[in-house]
């Protein structure tokens, strides 16, 4: 009895989840009147639009990434080995992302850094670039902090900075060639989540008027009707790899742990 | 000649030096810019204080725009929250083979973060007025989805596509609290003569109460601050608070800057209401979780 009641539920679920990737699929194949056919993709993959906008949101996304690990690396690193009274703190900060609608934010980033502030980022393109990278550092920073910091609790930093130290490393040689390497998968976990919310995202880049491939996606989809299922496919393609990636590095990481 | 060693710092200065970069950064890109809002729905043009610009709210259709936000959010999190839930239980307690557990924690994964504007398409390819669904339960079924009522472009169809990331979400962070569940109280409860629902009702349920409405509020908020899918979806046609604050945004030169400013204090006071009572409930759960 119970067991039927799960298999319902489970069900339920997958029927949920699964029609709608059926059906985009299936839209996104139905641009050739009566049969199935690649064109709505042919038509994407060759609009130019797309290669831009595409490029310039894996270029963000992978600035990001490395801003954000040269932020939340050192801090997470520091506040276990130095400050963990300030743990609670830093912490809450990391989460504010998730309270402040980012839409509210990116408002507060065009008022402060407008032409006549004291730092005028939206003045030029490559300002209001760097705007837009800090932005999308920010909100990744929830997810990356935690998995740096989920990583930091499996080593014994302290233990490793000594031994570190006593052998003569600086600060940067620790961080550079003990830490980061011990918590590379944590790393490459965040990485992965940061590129693919940035890719896709939309509010930001509207708002901040950067040619990003979540605002083509949005024109694409109120000018034309077979094309954005095609998109949608593709960036549930991008989502699935970047999550498939992460389950990868966990388990590749688990294998040589256990190996070793 | 200076002297050759200079005087100590104390040690714990030194040690605050290295969370400048993120203390700035958490200011510049997250801080301040929430200030400059909150400030700026209490001033006045001339840069005076005052509470017109929150007056400004009370407007039938602004109104009008937060209840239906704050409708949507409801149900997308109540459903969000009972679907999630029915499914976890079903994987971690109803008997399932193990080997379903991780690929539907990784489709939660993918599900969660599957938001936006693509998500938009795919509802639209599958339930829009030429959708796939439609189309079958015409032509198989005899039914017009459009003739019961339905639209994709309503209160019901947008809550129907939030729930595509609000119950992953739901299933990500409930599963743990689920596995949270020591078998020894459930045997426990049964040996003094309790039915299942009796265990459930008055052991699981108590325990599992504060996650699942911790839960509930970030599900909430999640739902409440979600602009890209609502747009994509109906472009400008269902005005939730979100969409209205980005229109602000947009035509600024037309709008009232003030009344922009207002909107988005009120969505920082919904959003952060709901993540307080986040948690503080999850704070009073996990004394029960050692």
């Amino acid at each position: 009895m119970n067991r039927v009641w799960s298999w319902l539920a489970l069900g339920v679920g997958l029927l949920y989840f699964f029609l709608p990737l059926l059906g985009t699929l299936e839209f996104s194949l139905r641009k050739r009147k009566g049969e199935y056919s690649l064109d709505a993709y042919t038509a994407v993959f060759a609009d130019p639009a797309f290669r831009a906008t595409l490029g310039y949101s894996v270029g963000m996304a992978l600035l990001t990434i490395v801003f954000g690990v040269l932020l939340v690396v050192p801090t997470a690193y520091w506040v276990r080995l130095k400050l963990p009274r300030l743990r609670p703190w830093v912490e809450f900060i990391t989460l504010l992302p998730l309270v402040i609608p980012a839409i509210v934010i990116v408002f507060g980033y065009i008022r402060l850094y407008n032409t006549s502030s004291f730092l005028p980022l939206t003045g030029s393109a490559s300002g209001t670039n760097l705007l837009l990278m800090f932005g999308y550092a920010t909100l990744a920073l929830p997810y990356m902090y935690r998995a740096v910091d989920t990583g930091l609790r499996t080593i014994d930093i302290g233990t490793l900075t000594e031994a570190a130290q006593s052998l003569g490393a600086g600060w940067v040689t620790i961080l550079g060639r003990i830490i980061l390497p011990n918590v590379l998968v944590a790393v490459l976990s965040g990485a992965f989540l940061t590129f693919a919310i940035v890719i896709g995202e939309f509010t930001l880049a509207a708002l901040l008027n950067r040619p990003a491939f979540g605002p083509y996606m949005q024109l694409l989809g109120a000018n034309k009707a077979y094309e954005p299922a095609a998109l949608a496919v593709i960036a549930f393609a991008i989502t699935w790899a970047c999550m498939g990636l992460i389950q990868l590095v966990t388990r590749f990481s688990n294998h040589t742990r256990v190996n070793a | 000649m200076q002297p050759t060693k200079a005087p100590r710092r104390p040690a714990h200065l030194w040690n605050w030096l290295g969370v400048v970069p993120f203390f700035l950064f958490a200011a510049l890109f997250l801080i301040l810019p929430t200030m400059q809002i909150v400030l700026g729905a209490f001033r006045s043009p001339d840069g005076g204080l005052t509470l017109a610009n929150l007056r400004g709210l009370f407007t039938p259709n602004i109104m009008a725009s937060y209840m239906i936000s704050i409708k949507i959010s409801l149900a997308s999190a109540i459903m969000g929250c009972v679907i999630g839930f029915c499914i976890a239980a079903a994987v971690t307690l109803g008997g399932l083979p193990r080997w379903i557990r991780g690929p539907l924690l990784t489709f939660s994964g993918v599900a969660s973060n599957f938001a936006g504007v693509p998500l938009a398409f795919a509802f639209l390819a599958t339930l829009g007025r030429l959708g796939l669904v439609t189309i079958v339960l015409r032509d198989w079924f005899g039914v017009n989805l459009y003739a019961t009522g339905f639209n994709i472009l309503s209160f019901w169809g947008l809550t129907l596509v939030y729930l595509f990331f609000q119950i992953p979400l739901m299933i990500l962070i409930i599963t743990p609290a689920l596995d949270g569940l020591k078998r020894e109280w459930k045997e426990a409860a049964l040996i003094l003569g309790a039915t299942g629902p009796q265990y459930w009702r008055m052991i699981a349920l108590p325990i599992l109460f504060p996650a699942l409405l911790g839960t509930f509020a970030l599900l909430f908020a999640n739902a409440f601050g979600a602009v890209a899918t609502a747009i994509a979806l109906t472009g400008s046609s269902l005005s939730i608070v979100p969409i209205l604050l980005f229109a602000q945004i947009r035509g600024d030169v037309l709008g009232d800057p003030g009344l922009g400013y207002a909107l988005a204090f009120g969505m920082i006071v919904v959003t952060g209401v709901a993540n307080a009572v986040y948690v503080w409930l999850r704070a009073r759960s996990e004394r029960w979780m050692k």
